[in-house]
């Protein structure tokens, strides 16, 4: 099959997608992510018919800061644009260029990361628990399922960082960067969903 | 040195099977463990109708009948119907798209290994402070943490351990029909068995993440003190059966289509014709598909969600009986005028099409959402399932089973033995079933443990347990048949 693609005169096109294995992860990869879609699709619609269930423990208009929250939000898109450039690298097989601007994502993941963790402490002792409300169960386990999966994306392109810190740019670790990206896309527009559902319709009493 | 030699050979088959990536052989271990579960919530359900064969029974405690019809459910679904349909699609999917193997190999076999301890874990539960007895449905509160004890957490980390699996499994299924298809195999060329695998697949996908997103919210409701099912704090315990029945109604149709694609491979095949509508039954496939995520709220009727929704919703589901009605059209007209040949595996398919359309009858039936509450959660709905799961999904494994068995053993299985089990299944599920419908009309609801003698019930549930009894025996003798056939098999090799 396609297993044998000539690479003696540098990386085809698509490195990611050349040969069949590669080509099997991307398509697995949207397939896989289409089903992420409808389960937090599930999140979403629980906390949508819960979030006024505060059960008279502090609601969403008093806790939000939009300030943290935009400043989160920027962090993240920001996060997603440094992926992209670092993909367009991939491309043109510049491999240290690639390698740079994943660390940067990387660093940009752990500060949202950083900024979420802080959120939620501070909601703790506004006397927002898990179990005060279910208002609180479902906000909780929407937004960190998010996180969820922003530690694990961060886990991820970090073993890749340094498993792969001196390989270059091959037809194996290519589909594997190229995966990581669109992951991180993936968790940057669910973000998008849960910045207007939670935060602003929470803000806007909507 | 031969008896050695041999002892050397079974254990390195049994290593062999643990250790495999080979679709072929995982689809064996699908058969195997399948079959195993099959046999554990078979023996279950004999148990069920030996307590309802006469009234006021106390063969076992209300209690242990909860448990067992529990997992009779469970079991039935997740770990007997949905393994026994992944062997076939392991070991023939491949095959018919012309390709070496699935796309990842490697998960393919994490995917049966997750199903299989997941499976176990919630066998388990029966020696650690009991089964989930919540039924196979687990409404809360039913199931919540005040009412159900220790068992309905086997429930729900089983069937994320399992339902993980098979969603590994599906993704893997997509992947290879999408991109391993041989050369000049266009999508349109598939056969019929590809292309409702590849939609039993995508149901996976688009089905079983809510199922784990609802499990997740149930397992923190029940261990980390969570709010979501529980009024007392602003929960609603209507968001667990609009998740579970968003999958639920799905799973049906992620475990009806690759019966279908069975019934569609062998009825041409002894029919002497091809196959009627080619084309509209891979369009009949993707739109039931597609129906199928829209008509969740047929199970909740009685909720009284709103005259407005439960008119959709039955408008909805009654638009499923076209693309159905088209393959049971299409199964018709390709044996019309065939050179018919009613082998075992024929007898089957053929007797799948007559059952299943009563089951889709008593499906419109329920549809009415007026005239549901008359019938539902009673007897009638036990019967109008049943007919859909045994006189499809089991009767298309069972032609499934006789048709490709050559294929998979190198040996057929004894026709006369074959014709037997048919026979007496056929006949014992139609006792069983049949008069459960006119059980439920008269008012017999379903999920109990005993009934009085003075309400007229009798007859017919003791004609029901025989019936059950019958169907027992016709799965015994297709054991007996396995064993027998491969002592008898023409060439040892
Ligand atoms: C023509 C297609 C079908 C229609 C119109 C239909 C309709 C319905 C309706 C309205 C109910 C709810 C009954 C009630 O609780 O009052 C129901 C229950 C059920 N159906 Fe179907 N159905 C169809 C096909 C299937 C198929 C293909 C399967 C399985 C492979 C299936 C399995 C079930 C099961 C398991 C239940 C019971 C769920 C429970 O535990 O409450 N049905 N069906
Ligand atoms: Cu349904």
């Amino acid at each position: 099959m396609s297993e044998t693609v000539d690479v003696s005169r540098g990386l085809p096109a698509h490195p990611e997608r050349a040969t069949l294995e590669g080509k099997n992860k991307f398509v697995g990869f949207w397939v896989f992510l289409s089903g992420e879609v409808t389960m937090f699709a599930t999140f979403f619609g629980t906390y949508l018919g819960l979030r006024n269930g505060t059960a008279g423990g502090p609601e969403a208009a008093d806790l939000f800061h939009m300030p943290l929250v935009f400043i989160m939000t920027m962090i993240l898109l920001t996060s997603s644009l440094t992926s992209v450039i670092a993909i367009t690298a991939m491309k043109k097989n510049q491999f240290k260029k690639m390698k740079l601007w994943m660390w940067i994502t990387f660093f940009l993941g752990v500060a949202f990361l950083g900024f979420e963790i802080y959120e939620f402490v501070e909601y703790v002792h506004y006397g927002l628990g898990f179990s005060t409300s279910a208002f609180a169960s479902s906000f909780y386990s929407l937004v960190g399922l998010h996180g969820a999966h922003v530690v694990f994306g961060l886990g991820w392109v970090l073993l890749l960082l340094i498993r792969y810190n001196r390989a270059g740019i091959t037809l194996t670790n290519a589909p594997k960067f190229y995966m990581f990206s669109l992951y991180w896309h993936f968790i940057d527009v669910v973000w998008v969903f849960i910045f207007t559902v939670v935060y602003l319709m929470g803000i806007g009493g909507g | 040195m031969v008896r050695e030699a041999a002892h050397t050979l079974k254990k390195s088959l049994l290593w062999d099977l643990l250790t495999t990536v080979d679709h072929k052989k995982i689809a064996i271990l699908y058969l195997i463990a399948g079959t195993l579960f099959f046999g554990k919530a078979g023996l279950m359900a004999i148990l069920i109708r030996i307590q309802l064969m006469i009234p006021e029974n106390t063969f076992v405690t209300g209690q242990t009948y909860n448990e067992l019809l529990s997992m009779h459910g469970t079991i039935m679904l997740f770990l007997a119907a949905t393994p026994l349909l992944f062997a076939f699609m392991n070991y023939f999917i491949p095959l018919q798209i012309g390709a070496r193997d699935v796309a990842f190999p490697f998960l393919n076999a994490l995917g049966f290994w997750f199903f299989f301890f997941g499976g176990l874990l919630l066998s388990l539960s029966w020696f650690f402070g009991g089964a989930p007895d919540a039924g196979w449905t687990a409404y809360v509160p039913l199931s919540s943490r005040d009412y159900a004890g220790i068992g309905l957490d086997f429930y729900v980390l089983g069937l994320q351990i399992s339902g993980f699996g098979t969603l590994i499994s599906g993704i893997n299924f997509i992947v290879t029909m999408i991109t391993m298809r041989a050369p000049g195999m266009t999508l349109l060329r598939m056969p019929l068995f590809c292309w409702t695998s590849f939609i039993t697949s995508m149901l996976i996908v688009f089905g079983f993440t809510p199922l784990a997103a609802g499990l997740a919210l149930l397992m923190l409701d029940r261990m980390f003190d969570g709010q979501f099912f529980l009024a007392a704090a602003g929960g609603n315990a209507v968001i667990w059966p609009h998740i579970f029945w968003i999958f639920g109604h799905p799973e049906v149709y992620i475990l009806v289509l690759p019966a279908f694609g069975m019934i569609s491979e062998i009825i041409p095949v002894f029919s002497k014709k091809r196959l009627f509508g080619y084309t509209a039954m891979v369009f009949a496939t993707i739109v039931i598909g597609f129906l199928g995520f829209m008509v969740w709220v047929h199970h909740m009727f009685t909720l009284n969600l709103g005259p407005i929704t439960n008119s959709i919703f039955a408008i909805l589901t009654m638009l499923i009986g076209v693309p159905t009605g088209i393959k049971i059209f299409n199964w018709l007209f390709t044996m019309w005028g065939g050179k018919l040949r009613f082998t075992t595996a024929m007898l089957c398919a053929s007797s799948f099409v007559p059952t299943f359309v009563l089951g889709g009858v008593t499906g419109i039936m329920l549809a009415m959402s007026p005239v549901t509450h008359l019938y539902h959660d009673t007897y009638f709905v036990v019967a109008h399932f049943h007919y859909i799961i045994l006189g499809g999904i089991v009767l298309g494994l069972l032609g499934a089973t006789y048709y490709w068995y050559p294929k998979m053993f190198g040996h057929c299985l004894n026709e006369t033995l074959g014709k037997w089990m048919f026979w007496i299944f056929y006949i014992g599920f139609h006792l069983t079933f049949f008069i459960q419908h006119i059980l439920g009309l008269i008012g017999m609801p379903r999920r109990v443990n005993v009934y009085l003698a003075d309400q007229g019930w009798d007859g017919m549930n003791l004609i029901s347990s025989i019936g059950a009894f019958m169907q027992g025996v016709a799965i015994i003798l297709l054991l007996i048949n396995v064993i027998y056939s491969a002592k008898k098999r023409p060439n040892h090799r």
